[in-house]
């Protein structure tokens, strides 16, 4: 078997999330590629080459791949395809945005977040908002695959895999980018932190969200929202967690004026301890709740921070 | 300029499933069905296009079972012109789907198609993409701004890091994020008007396509339950349970 995982990029930088989907690789079995696409990725390339169990990185940087369109990395993968028996890549908007492409051209399914590895060709993977969890067989001569990076741990970086050039370039005349608003923030990433401190509706408005900064530096935590608290515009949508949002799992998640819709639990419900600051004690979101603290959010928080 | 749009017939998302019992699959029987959120985003949208002129024909599809005629009705009723019914009694999966509204692509001949970026009883998030693909395409997946321009539409995307726009050429896919739009609801009248308006029937067969799947599923569990914890009555006493007991913070 030979897997090639596609890596993951944030600004042209080696995303934390492929050490993880390198990990589901490895239980899969087989020789395992990374392959890094995109323009001035060298850095990325090394950075890959170094996580353990990485027997090759293959790198495809050329002005065609910039960004990451899903049109032209979707071709290239196709032309790649070929060699191999399993494609994976994390289940990130990038994962999930091209690899549907791949396993079409090549007339075959795809299997989506993939949360365990049974054998080469069976796997888990939560259905129903993770209401149901799912065995699936693929009889797919190649099988494509996104996984859920918080479901495998990362292989760490001791390696040192050879890196190759792939001159294969496409040409690519139907979409272009235009341009990118990224968040900037000095915390950890939602999917890489160890406690996540998220608000909800609850919070009121945006300028409330401060509430959560001072203790989100004392844990150093990330800061993440419930849906409608992103739709409300107290905060932007790439802090969202849930089902259609960002999936994590903390060692510690705290909730604060969350209510625990199932959307929104199917994005945090595998975190270590949950913990639940809401002042509806009926509120769906203590069910889940290591600790359950029933309380006015205003008066709970600069509590909190105060005493941390 | 035509907008094709694809609905799916779900689960209702307020309703929280059961597995069977003996682990088949989940337990559908006498459930609400409704059609998928994103799905109602996608309808809602196609619709504003063509109040602003930019479409002049909206047309609704699903591949499934008789049932899901009522999912094509509600797209009629919120504003589509007609719909396409894409009859099947097999399990569909988005392999499938994407073959069969490819085909209805090639035959339509729509400037724009929209779907939902995902269904919430497989979240698979596949179709869109394997549409695009098959039908050689651009994609704008995961949109929360569309804006038809020229022989362009530009679309705003919403990424893991923040928000991405890119350009692509018509024909193009868009999948819908629920962002994108707020559906509104359908009107009594509108309900009524629905259902006269143009529902066309096909099969698989008509349109030269298999559905078959080669992914079995072997097995269907409910996850693992969490235990409900304790309430604490002061922060003094969540400091020191989170410090002392569960030991996530020094
Ligand atoms: C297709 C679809 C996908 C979705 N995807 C997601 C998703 O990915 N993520 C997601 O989060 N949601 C998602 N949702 C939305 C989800 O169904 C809920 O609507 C949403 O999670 C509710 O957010 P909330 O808990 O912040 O708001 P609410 O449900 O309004 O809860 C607010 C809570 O704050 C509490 N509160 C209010 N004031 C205070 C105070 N002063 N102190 C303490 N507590 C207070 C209230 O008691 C209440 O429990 C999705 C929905 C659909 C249909
Ligand atoms: N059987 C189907 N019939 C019509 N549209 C579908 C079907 N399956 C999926 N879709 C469309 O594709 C979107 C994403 O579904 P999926 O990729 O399967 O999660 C849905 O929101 C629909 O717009």
């Amino acid at each position: 078997m030979s897997i090639l995982v596609l890596a993951d990029l944030v600004e042209n930088q080696l995303a934390g999330t492929t050490a993880h989907v390198v990990a589901a690789a490895q239980q899969i079995g087989g020789d395992v590629d990374v392959l890094v696409v995109g323009e001035g990725v060298q850095a990325a390339a090394e950075a890959a080459a170094r996580l353990d169990g990485v027997k090759r990185v293959r790198v495809a940087d050329n002005g065609v791949y910039a960004h990451q369109l899903a049109e032209p990395l979707g071709a290239l993968l196709a032309e790649l395809a070929g060699e191999y028996s399993h494609v994976l890549a994390a289940a990130s908007t990038t994962g999930k945005n091209v690899l549907p492409r791949l396993a079409a051209l090549k007339d075959v399914n795809q299997l989506s977040d993939i949360i365990s590895v049974e054998s080469a060709d069976t796997f888990k993977r939560p259905i129903y908002a993770g209401n149901a969890i799912a065995t699936v067989q693929s009889e797919d001569a190649l099988k494509v695959i996104t996984v859920r990076p918080s479901a495998f741990d990362a292989v760490v970086e001791s390696g040192s895999a050879p890196i190759e050039a792939i001159d294969v370039v496409v040409d690519n005349a139907q979409s272009r980018f235009v341009d990118e608003v990224l968040a900037t923030s000095d915390r950890p990433e939602l999917g890489g932190a160890r406690v996540i401190i998220s608000g909800g509706r609850g919070m009121g408005n945006g300028d409330n969200f401060k509430l959560l900064d001072g203790i989100a530096d004392k844990l150093n935590a990330a800061i993440g929202a419930s849906r409608a608290a992103v739709d409300a515009g107290f905060v932007p949508n790439d802090m969202q967690v849930g089902q259609t949002g960002k999936i994590v799992a903390p060692d510690l998640y705290i909730a604060v004026g969350i209510s625990g819709a199932i959307q929104h639990l199917a994005g945090m419900k595998d975190s270590k301890v949950i913990v639940a600051i809401n002042k509806d004690e009926e509120a769906p979101i203590f069910q889940v709740a290591d600790f359950g603290l029933v309380g006015d959010l205003f008066e709970v928080l600069p509590e909190l921070e105060s005493k941390l | 300029m035509k907008v094709l749009v694809a609905v799916k017939r779900v689960i209702d998302y307020n309703v929280k499933i059961r597995v069977k019992p003996d682990h088949s699959d989940v337990d559908l029987t006498n459930v609400k069905m409704a059609m998928n959120p994103f799905c109602e985003i996608a309808v809602e949208e196609a619709v504003r296009l063509k109040e602003k002129g930019v479409a002049s024909e909206v047309v609704a599809v699903t591949v499934g079972p008789k049932a899901a005629q009522e999912q094509l009705r509600t797209a009629l009723a919120l504003g589509a012109d007609r719909a396409i019914h894409v009859e099947t009694d097999e399990r569909v999966d988005s392999l499938g789907a994407a073959k069969a509204l490819a085909k209805l692509v090639e035959s339509e001949a729509p400037g724009l198609v929209i779907l939902g970026k995902q269904a919430i009883d497989s979240d698979n998030n596949q179709t869109g993409q394997m549409l695009a693909a098959l039908a050689n395409l651009p994609q704008g997946t995961f949109a929360s701004e569309v804006v038809v321009e020229g022989g362009q539409v530009k679309v705003t995307r919403e990424i893991d890091g923040g928000l991405q726009t890119v350009s692509l050429s018509l024909p193009a896919v868009i999948t819908s994020d629920l962002r994108l739009n707020e559906p509104r609801y359908a009107k009594l009248p509108d309900i009524m008007k629905a259902k006269k308006k143009p529902l066309e029937v096909k099969t698989p067969d008509e349109l030269g396509v298999s559905l078959a799947s080669k992914v079995r599923l072997l097995k269907v569990e409910p996850p693992a339950e969490r235990q409900g914890g304790v309430k604490v009555a002061s922060v003094d006493e969540l400091i020191d349970k989170l410090k002392n007991e569960a030991k996530v913070i020094a």
